[in-house]
């Protein structure tokens, strides 16, 4: 604690916070394209320089920890004159093609130009042309509009601890690449897309596949299913102008069918669908000792990913079953497809998610044809649904809202809070304590596993058993968690959990890479208490009450883990090496 | 350890051939006498005498000879070496006015040999410091001393020590910046192959005085015969026991390691220096907090340059008011600087603070080469600025030096004459700052080539007048913006050579010429008729056939074509090409 002052207004500041978090809490926005609130800053840009009274140096306030009776003065025209320079000097390394560029009218350096009203070029352009990669078919890095703010590196490494991203290079040539000069599909990158939510500018960006679904929803012999994930209902209307966590489930279903979809169903469902097979699958293995303990979900592609690159050894703890968008697509062309009488071939199944690692999903593995098709054709993030929104001439805001179809749309509680790190593991226990106990919860909230903390480790009595659970988002968090299992195998001691939920993103879904730009803590506790009030107003709270699901085993799986459930609803894993050559 | 030796020191100052035999007769003639055990002789890597033949110096007598020739040689031991007495003949009289703290030992012990270090008041104030002195009191003694950082910054090293020791941590750190880099410095290099032990035993002195365990000697990897050297050292203070555990019998205990540096300039940046041991890309990061702090591996951590710690050692065997009572009242002790450029003496100088420009130049450098007028003499390698002229009276100190636009660095001294072009100079140290930033920051990243950018049309009669305001507006970006020293002072040479030399920017920009002659598209060639021989050389040279004429009616350059590479004017034996 402490007394400072800045601008002459008297501030009082906790240990360690820096010039800019002080300066903020006073209304002062000191302008910066490097610092990002999930990230410890780089000092990278040199724009958010502040003077000490007294003094003749310029300090960075993005990394300057603020000191007891220190003077500072955020804003003169001396430094305003600095700032412009650097902002005039970026501009100069920086491609004139805003127009054009998938961040227009959302873009921190477009903005930081406008507020300084920059109305010439001073300096000579030194753009450099450098190849884009779009290799992956989920993220496209554009190297030529990267500012070398270090965002992306930070969170690829520090956050996610993945290291797909480096700066090459030196001095002018400095660019940001995959480690190793390599092509990012042949690189560690697990396609979590936190470098595209991270990025100030248009330099790394998702795949946009709206064009192929214009294509397909104008194609009449084609029947367009339509599913949307958990959270994206809670982040959606951030580019219309509401606030973040605002619930439009029921806008985006209406949205969806002026689109052209034929059919709207909801990705929430077949989260529920997902719960019955997991948590069948952990009372297998905790009640009747089939199989190993810990069970890892797997609902998050990238964790899959990046398991499936640096942690194989724990493969066999991996639940089979499918995520909420593979079991939705499967069985829209089985399921949706016998009992409505369309040719699977004529269906196609586009899913709306937060996530830019659901691209590479769809074709992970050769389970995702279990349907006998690709079972889910096409990913769209939640921006790129907001851009076809408007380009559909929607007027989202006003628009009435509607109900999902019938037999997919209608979802339990326990399916909505699939999108909020720690839902999974929630919604699964709420039905594995039925599976295992018969009666039906008091309390189905399970508070312990809610929050943004990184590891939430607790522990759950089911009818006279104690279940050790852990929760971990951001990739990063996991380190701790596996290296504790791996631990106690060493050691041949009891591994100190039976159940583990990772979500790849800091939040989890609501925090995904596909996700509206700017996302910050404050913004991602507004999302989840969006998707806790959904869970809260729901009549159905947990998934095996949901009576769409009861029918659909009743008409078409029979029971969870069934023969058929298997063939369609669960996956495999192989080990895939961190890098190709 | 007192030395009872005689040594004499040979170095053959013009080509050095004849050092060897020389050498040779030495030794023949001492053992004919039977004082081959008494004498050594070694070969001398500087001398700080040039031009004048062999050069036999007589140590402890620091009895100096010039232009010796063979025949001498029996005199001179007969005479000098056993009865001690001069031969005036061959005596020169050095009016030096060098002081050599840091330099001590280079040139006259074995850098390769312990005992020679021991011989000469090695590890004795080591000794002194572990048996006599707390921690505090070393500190005392470095505050006494106003020893400040040679590195460039100028910080007091007491007090770099002083934050380190007041840490609570457990373990702490010892670095030595040995990444020297800038253009045409080899201080750092010579002491370390010259005195590897002085640096070493600076090093267990700061251990010991802030608490540290471990120590990590950062070496660009350039100095291979650095490199050997102090790592033999390192090894036969080990088997002395002045490194490793129970240092001389006391509790203390303390270890090195050698770290090579990839050659990247910013590498010498603190923080930066930290990132490549440690493993990382060679970036800096912004400070507070300072390595002091919190450094390598996240511990509180010591960077000290190599001719910072090279004193330590002569300071607390002498005590910190000896060291005190050197140089002026801000800056103490001696500057070593590597003296090059268009001077008579380029060599490595030890001078006390407070030397002038123009004492160094004209008393120890000897002056101009060929007798030239001086223009200005650069300080600060890349981070520097030029001092004109008529400022060359000033004493240097850390305070003068920056109140005329340059800095005291780490030691490079360029002497520059009316053939050095001030915009040339300006984009030559510009370049390297360029070649060298690390990339990390805008300002210094894109500032630096945008001012490079303008410096070359300027040199190309492609500049405008705006230009100017243009490369006075990106310094100030960069000189405040920028994360690291680098950035901060890359624009100097840019500021400075503007400050004191604006008229030849101008000249360049409106004029279209070069006095110096050194921007050479800015250059007109031509053939001179009268001294020209004809025997088309320079016809067959042109690499865009700008040459017109033939050997019967003559050459003429055809301007429109020529591309200015100098060609012509490189080949032509009759300098009938004129600039």
């Amino acid at each position: 604690m402490g007394k400072a002052y800045i601008n002459k207004i008297e501030v009082d500041f906790n240990d360690g916070d820096t010039i800019l978090e002080t300066a903020s809490s006073v209304q002062i926005k000191i302008p910066t394209l490097c610092k990002h609130p999930d990230l410890s800053p780089t000092g990278g840009c040199g724009i958010c320089v502040v003077k000490i009274e007294g003094t003749n140096k310029m300090l960075r306030a993005c990394c300057t920890k603020i000191e007891d009776g220190m003077k500072i003065i955020t804003h003169d025209p001396e430094i305003v004159e600095i700032r412009r320079t650097v902002i005039e000097l970026i501009l100069s390394d920086h491609p004139n093609d805003c127009l054009i560029c998938g961040r227009n009218n959302n873009c921190e350096l477009q903005t930081i130009v406008a507020d300084f009203g920059i109305r010439e070029e001073s300096f000579e352009k030194i753009v450099k042309e450098i190849p884009q990669d779009k290799s992956t078919g989920t993220i496209k890095l554009e190297p030529s509009k990267c500012i070398k703010c270090g965002r992306c590196i930070e969170v690829c490494q520090d956050i996610q601890n993945v290291w797909a991203l480096s700066f090459l290079e030196r001095g002018i040539n400095t660019r940001m690449a995959p480690a190793g000069d390599i092509q990012l599909k042949d690189s560690p990158c697990v396609r979590c897309g936190q470098c595209s939510a991270h990025c100030p500018t248009g330099a790394i960006f998702e795949h946009d596949h709206t064009r192929e679904v214009w294509a397909e929803l104008q194609n009449p012999d084609m029947h367009c299913i339509v599913q949307i994930a958990p959270s994206v209902r809670v982040a959606v209307g951030e580019g219309f102008g509401y606030a973040p966590g605002e619930n439009l489930t029921n806008k985006l279903y209406a949205a969806l069918r002026r689109l052209g979809f034929n059919t709207v169903f909801d990705t929430n469902f077949s989260a529920d669908v997902t719960i019955m097979e997991e948590a069948s699958e952990f009372v297998e293995r905790f009640v009747h000792k089939k199989g190993v303990l810990p069970l890892i979900t797997t609902c998050c592609p990238a964790w899959v990913d990046f398991m499936e690159k640096f942690h194989t050894d724990i493969i066999p703890h991996f639940s089979s079953a499918k995520s909420p968008q593979e079991i939705m697509g499967t069985l829209c062309k089985t399921y949706y497809a016998e009992k409505k009488g369309i040719d699977p071939s004529k269906i196609r199944v586009i899913s709306i998610m937060p996530c830019t690692a659901k691209k590479y999903e769809i074709s992970r593995s050769n389970e995702m044809f279990a349907s006998g098709y690709q079972s889910t054709d096409f990913v769209l993030t939640t921006r790129e649904l907001i851009r076809m929104i408007k380009q559909a001439g929607i007027d989202f805001n006003f628009i009435e809202g509607e109900e999902p179809d019938n037999l997919m749309g209608d979802y339990s509680g326990a399916g909505t809070i699939f999108g909020v790190t720690g839902g999974v593991m929630e919604a699964a226990l709420r039905t594995a304590h039925h599976f295992i106990t018969g009666n039906k919860l008091e309390k189905v909230e399970f508070e312990n596993v809610r929050g943004l903390d990184g590891v939430k480790e607790t522990s759950v009595e089911i009818s006279g058993n104690i279940l050790k659970i852990v929760v971990a988002h951001g990739l990063g968090n996991v380190e701790y968690v596996l290296n504790k299992v791996k631990e106690a195998k060493d050691k041949g001691k009891e591994i100190p959990y039976h159940f583990i939920e990772v979500m790849a993103c800091s939040g989890g879904c609501i925090g995904g890479g596909g996700q509206p730009y700017g996302v910050t803590d404050e913004i991602r506790k507004a999302r989840a208490k969006g998707l806790y009030s959904d869970d809260k107003n729901s009549e159905v709270r947990c998934s095996h009450e949901n009576p769409f699901i009861k029918q659909l085993y009743k008409e078409f799986l029979g029971e969870p883990l069934s023969e058929k459930a298997h063939h369609l609803l669960h996956t495999k894993y192989v080990p895939r090496p961190e890098y190709k050559k | 350890m007192q030395n009872q030796k005689k040594i004499i020191l040979v170095k053959d100052t013009n080509m050095d051939k004849e050092t060897s035999s020389m050498i040779d007769k030495f030794l023949f003639g001492l053992r004919e006498r039977g004082l081959s055990e008494d004498v050594k002789v070694i070969r001398a890597a500087d001398l700080n005498i040039y031009n004048k033949g062999v050069v036999v110096k007589i140590w402890p007598e620091n009895i100096t000879y010039a232009n010796v020739k063979k025949d001498d040689i029996d005199l001179i031991i007969h005479r000098t070496v056993e009865n001690g007495k001069n031969i005036d003949e061959l005596l020169v009289s050095e009016t030096n006015k060098q002081l050599r703290i840091v330099l001590r030992n280079c040139g006259i012990i074995d850098p390769e040999k312990i005992d020679d270090y021991l011989d000469n008041e090695g590890y004795c104030a080591l000794a002194k410091v572990l048996s006599e002195y707390s921690p505090d009191e070393v500190i005392e003694q470095m505050k006494i001393s106003g020893l400040r950082g040679r590195g460039g910054g100028g910080f007091p090293t007491w007090m770099k020590w002083n934050f380190a020791k007041a840490q609570k941590e457990e373990t702490k750190y010892i670095i030595c910046n040995a990444d020297e880099g800038d253009p045409g410095a080899y201080m750092d290099r010579s002491v370390l192959e010259g005195d590897p032990h002085s640096v070493i035993e600076g090093m267990i002195i700061a251990g010991y005085t802030v608490g540290a365990q471990k120590g990590y000697l950062y070496i660009r990897a350039e100095y291979p015969l650095a490199i050997k050297r102090i790592t033999l050292a390192i090894n036969q203070a080990r088997e002395k026991g002045l490194l490793g555990d129970n240092i001389l019998g006391t509790d203390f205990s303390f270890d090195l390691d050698v770290r090579l540096g990839a050659g990247a300039f910013v590498c010498g940046e603190e923080t930066a220096l930290i990132a490549s041991i440690e493993g990382k890309r060679g970036c800096p990061s912004p400070r507070p907090p300072y390595p002091s702090v919190n450094g390598l591996w996240g511990k509180p951590t010591i960077i000290n340059n190599v001719e910072t710690l090279a004193n330590i050692a002569p300071i607390l065997h002498n005590g910190g008011d000896w060291f005190a009572s050197i140089g002026t009242e801000k800056s103490k002790g001696t500057k070593v600087f590597a003296l090059t450029g268009k001077v008579n003496n380029s060599s490595l100088i030890e001078v006390p603070m407070g030397t002038t420009l123009r004492d160094i130049v004209y008393n120890i450098g000897g002056g101009v080469l060929n007798n030239k007028k001086i223009k200005a003499v650069q300080t600060g390698g890349p981070s520097g600025g030029v001092i004109p002229e008529n400022l060359l009276d000033t004493s240097i100190d850390y305070e003068n030096l920056q109140r005329l636009g340059s800095i005291m660095g780490s030691g490079g001294m360029i002497v520059m004459d009316e053939d050095d072009c001030m915009v040339d100079i300006a984009k030559f140290y510009l370049q390297f700052c360029v070649d060298e930033s690390c990339g990390k920051c805008a300002p210094c990243r894109i500032g630096g080539k945008q001012m490079l950018n303008i410096l070359s049309n300027i040199s190309e009669g492609k500049g405008d007048l705006e230009d100017i305001s243009s490369l006075k507006r990106i310094s100030q970006a960069l000189q405040k913006a920028s994360l690291c020293g680098l950035g901060q002072t890359a624009p100097n040479p840019v500021v400075s050579t503007l400050k004191h030399f604006e008229e030849e920017y101008i000249e360049h920009i409106n004029e279209k010429i070069c006095r110096a002659k050194k921007c050479s598209l800015l250059s007109i060639y031509e053939i001179i008729e009268e001294k020209c021989k004809r025997c088309s050389l320079c016809q067959r040279s042109c690499p865009v056939e700008a040459i017109n004429g033939n050997r019967e009616v003559g050459f003429t350059i055809d301007q429109e074509k020529c591309i200015k590479c100098g060609k012509c004017f490189e080949v032509c034996k009759f300098e009938a090409v004129s600039l």
